[in-house]
């Protein structure tokens, strides 16, 4: 520890750390463009300089290492007029253009400008302009006002993974940008919109909608994967107008994926079901609350003692998913499942293992070797991904056993040839097997290749591993097989187990068992019931839309609780009843490392949607099922918070090795299409990631 | 990604390589520009976005990071120029020693303003900064040789000379 004293204050610090942070901790205002305290120093903006005793020149306190007994003034005449001159010489080409700029009333170059810019500009000669240049759907380009921090490039190139920024030409003539037209495909790109000090890269999506200061924040989590990013909704008259993130350095840092950052636009979407409706005589009539209830209720007590499924999408709230299962319960219906998109179920004969990650998020960063079975985890969970770029970079092995080779945006040795996931899983397992003396029967009549050998020695000889099951892998036709084999590999190597969720609350379906105990199935439900209960799911959420689609038709009576209408739903409901999205309800999502986060409701809903908790309570008081008087969320959420995750002795599931390669008959799903929000954002539709074709062979 | 081009191969990618071996394996992008400059000169003396391109999946980085170096530096040329490329100093030394006027009379002798190629295909004229012969300046430099100390009389001769 050394000490330094800024502005007369004794600070200690770690001898090494840049003055800017130490001054950060401090609070002592320093300003700056290009630093950024996720990025690395660029130093190129020169706004931070300050006053550093003994040296002649003011210094960056960026890319100034603090030293002991330093002494430093961020306000001495000599820094205050390097601070003005340097300001000076970045507005002498920045436009002065506020009051058309979306950055306007949230802009650091603004802010700064305010403290440290003068009245009148000194400078009169012609100013430069840069063409705009088309960067995709997401971000909306006014390089004018760049001011050449090169956060956007620096963000590419270290964090993404991705770098399709950078910075051609030089001196006056420098530009950030593409250099040839392309639009940035980054699953975080957003980000960059962040980062951007000025007005130069902006939300397309929110762009020219509402001015910053009018704008109300509040706390929210994501909703469409299992991280659980923090994040801000923006509203205005009680609309959603954009979503930012919020920083949590255990989940998502300051990051954000685009997913979460856009999928908003579909909560004003053109068709979201804004009044309940019921089906007569064939025809829809909207209605109101009481009689599309009353018609709801009644139809599935004729169905009562028939085969009722009832299901719902993984990303409603914890307290949704447990009102749901207690009406389908209450009812008599113990087929209950949230897992439209896996296929074998055959694990569920030795009960329901809950998903999660072994490690905190943050703490795959400190993995050493990480097996990857069945996971596109870029595209999956964007910001664990990141996190395992970390890895890399800091010399983690990576090993992912795929059905094909994807574009990570790290070093990786993708297994992915024609023996299929199976046979090369097994290979590695037999390898570990083989180096810890196990004769394990299920691996009896496998061979380890030389390079499985080496793969599953560098797992032996990693102190921290995990090997992790993707969404690719639980979609496969032997997820069994893959899960036992993944949790051989695991106990041989000394490596943690863990089954990813994919979806928001995964977790939290588990947690309040909305899982089919003596019922039947997703997969099995989508072969036809007598009657459907649905929440927020669509035949598009089915391995199988088609035969999903059909079985729903097919079905005798079909209550729809839905934020969107569509002709498809209308096709096959008989009553559609209107509840809010993620940021018009109240609730809790479980991440994946199992925190309840808990929510407030940003919005109102839509029209005379309701909060799905609300709606599913006078069902339960309407079926005359007791324990229904809640009053508010966190009651709901109080009867579940003492249930607790099932661990299961993964490599004891019944499952014997097959030789067949059923890799091919994986359905792979975009991360645009992976909820009925997303699919209905669009902005996000327009991206590479909206469909699987573009997003295996559309990047680079 | 398979690129466009196909120009690294044979001597080419041998006189790269012997670049690429004189850094450390995984840093091969530091054989950035002399890849540009073997590539430019194999290809007549200027660079495509496709061979850059080729050169940055040759090298295993982002098309962008070639493209920026290849943008920054003035002896890459991304127009195509005459046999004799003619880069002329256009910073203060040459200027104060009367590079401008001089420039002037090049160009009203060859009938092409900078970025422009004669006619005849034979001659082209580029600005670029400060060359470092700021000692014999006014200068210019005519394929790979400086010619320092110009004159109208002395530059013509040269030109003239020129095949």
């Amino acid at each position: 520890m050394v000490k330094v004293e800024i502005n007369g204050q004794v600070i200690e610090a770690h001898e090494g750390d840049m003055l800017i942070d130490v001054a950060d901790g401090a609070q002592i205002p320093i300003p700056r463009f290009c630093y950024h305290k996720k990025l690395s120093i660029a130093a190129n903006c020169r706004m931070c300089l300050v006053d550093v005793e003994g040296a002649w020149k003011p210094l960056p306190a960026c890319a100034t290492p603090v030293t002991d007994g330093m002494v430093v003034r961020t306000n001495s005449p000599k820094a205050i007029a390097s601070q003005k001159s340097v300001m000076e010489f970045l507005l002498i080409n920045h436009p002065l253009d506020c009051p058309i700029c979306d950055q306007g009333g949230e802009c650091e170059l603004q802010d700064v400008a305010m403290d440290y810019g003068e009245d009148v500009s000194r400078y009169t000669e012609a100013k430069r302009v840069v063409g705009d240049k088309n960067a995709g759907p997401l971000i909306s380009t006014d390089m004018t006002r760049c001011i050449h921090c090169t956060r956007c490039v620096r963000f590419g190139q270290e964090v993404a993974g991705m770098m399709e920024l950078g910075a051609t030409g030089r001196s006056e003539w420098m530009e950030i940008g593409t250099y040839v037209e392309k639009s940035i495909d980054s699953e975080m790109s957003g980000n960059m919109i962040d980062l951007c000090p000025v007005g130069a890269l902006t939300s397309k999506p929110f762009r020219y909608t509402t001015r910053t200061w009018e704008l109300k924040a509040h706390q929210g989590i994501a909703a469409h994967d299992s991280i659980g990013s923090h994040i801000q909704v923006h509203s205005k008259n009680d609309k959603v107008m954009r979503v930012v993130p919020h920083e949590n350095e255990d989940i998502n840092e300051v990051w954000l994926s685009d997913r979460d950052r856009f999928s908003y636009e579909s909560i004003n979407a053109e068709d979201r079901l804004t009044k309940p409706m019921i089906k007569v005589n064939g025809e829809w009539k909207a209605t109101d609350w009481e009689t599309a209830l009353q018609v709801a209720i009644e139809g599935l007590q004729k169905a009562v003692g028939n085969d009722i499924g009832v299901m719902a999408s993984a990303n409603s709230t914890t307290e949704e998913l447990h009102l749901l299962q207690k009406i389908a319960r209450g009812i008599g219906s113990e087929n209950i499942d949230f897992r439209t998109r896996q296929v074998d179920f055959s694990a569920d004969a030795k009960g329901f293992h809950t998903p999660g990650l072994a490690t905190a998020i943050a703490d795959v960063e400190k993995q050493d070797a990480v097996v990857m079975v069945g996971s596109y985890l870029r595209k999956e969970l964007p910001i664990l991904n990141l996190r395992l770029r970390k890895a890399t970079l800091k010399g983690a092995k990576v090993i992912a056993v795929n059905p094909q080779a994807f574009k990570f945006n790290y070093d990786l040795e993708q297994i992915a040839d024609d023996n299929g996931m199976v046979a090369n899983l097994a290979g590695l397992a037999k390898a570990a097997a083989d180096a810890k003396g196990d004769n394990d029967a299920l691996l009896a009549n496998v061979t380890a290749t030389d390079t499985d050998k080496v793969n599953a020695e560098a797992l032996i000889n990693a102190k921290n591993s995990i090997v992790m099951l993707g969404q690719i892998a639980q979609s496969h036709a032997d997820y069994a097989l893959l899960t036992k084999l993944a949790a051989s590999l695991a106990k041989n190597t000394d490596s943690e187990l863990s089954i990813l969720p994919i979806q928001a609350n995964e977790v939290g379906a588990n947690l309040v068992n909305f899982l089919p105990a003596n019922g039947k199935n997703a997969a099995q439900m989508a072969q036809g019931m007598d009657a459907f209960l649905l929440m927020g799911l669509e035949a598009a959420d089915f391995t199988d839309a088609t035969q999903a689609g059909q079985a729903f038709k097919n079905a005798g009576f079909v209550v729809n609780l839905t934020a969107f209408d569509s002709e498809e739903a209308r096709q096959y409901s008989d009553v559609m009843l209107p509840i809010a999205l993620f940021a018009e309800t109240a609730g809790t999502f479980v991440n994946i490392n199992g925190n309840k986060q808990s929510f407030k409701m940003s919005v109102k809903p839509q029209g005379d949607a309701k909060a799905a908790w609300k709606v599913l309570r006078v069902m339960g008081n309407m079926f005359n099922l007791a324990g229904f008087d809640y009053t508010h969320t966190n009651e709901v959420l109080r009867e579940v918070l003492d249930n607790r995750s099932t661990t299961l002795a993964l490599a004891h599931l019944d499952a014997e090795m097959v030789s067949a390669n059923n890799d091919s008959k994986v359905v792979m799903v975009a991360p645009y299409q992976m909820d009925a929000m997303v699919r209905r954002a669009p902005s996000l539709q327009k991206t590479p990631d909206a469909n699987v074709a573009t997003m295996v062979g559309g990047q680079d | 990604m398979s690129t466009k081009t196909n120009i690294i191969q044979g001597d080419i990618k041998k006189r790269i390589d012997t670049w690429i071996a004189n850094y450390p394996e995984d840093q091969r992008q530091s054989a950035t520009m002399p890849a540009l400059r073997i590539v430019q000169e194999a290809n007549g003396g200027s660079l495509t976005n496709d061979l850059m391109d080729e050169i940055a999946e040759y090298l295993g980085v982002p098309p962008i990071a070639v493209y920026e170096v290849a943008t920054f530096y003035g002896n890459y040329n991304h127009k195509p120029t005459g046999r004799h490329s003619i880069n002329w100093c256009n910073s203060i030394s040459c200027y104060l020693r009367g590079g401008e006027e001089l420039r002037a009379r090049l160009e009203e002798k060859l009938g092409v303003k900078p970025g422009e190629v004669t006619a005849d295909g034979k001659f082209s004229i580029k600005k670029v900064e400060c060359l470092g012969a700021c000692g014999g300046a006014p200068m210019c430099q005519i394929g790979k040789d400086y010619h320092e100390n110009l004159t109208e009389e002395k530059l013509f001769k040269i030109l003239d000379e020129l095949e």
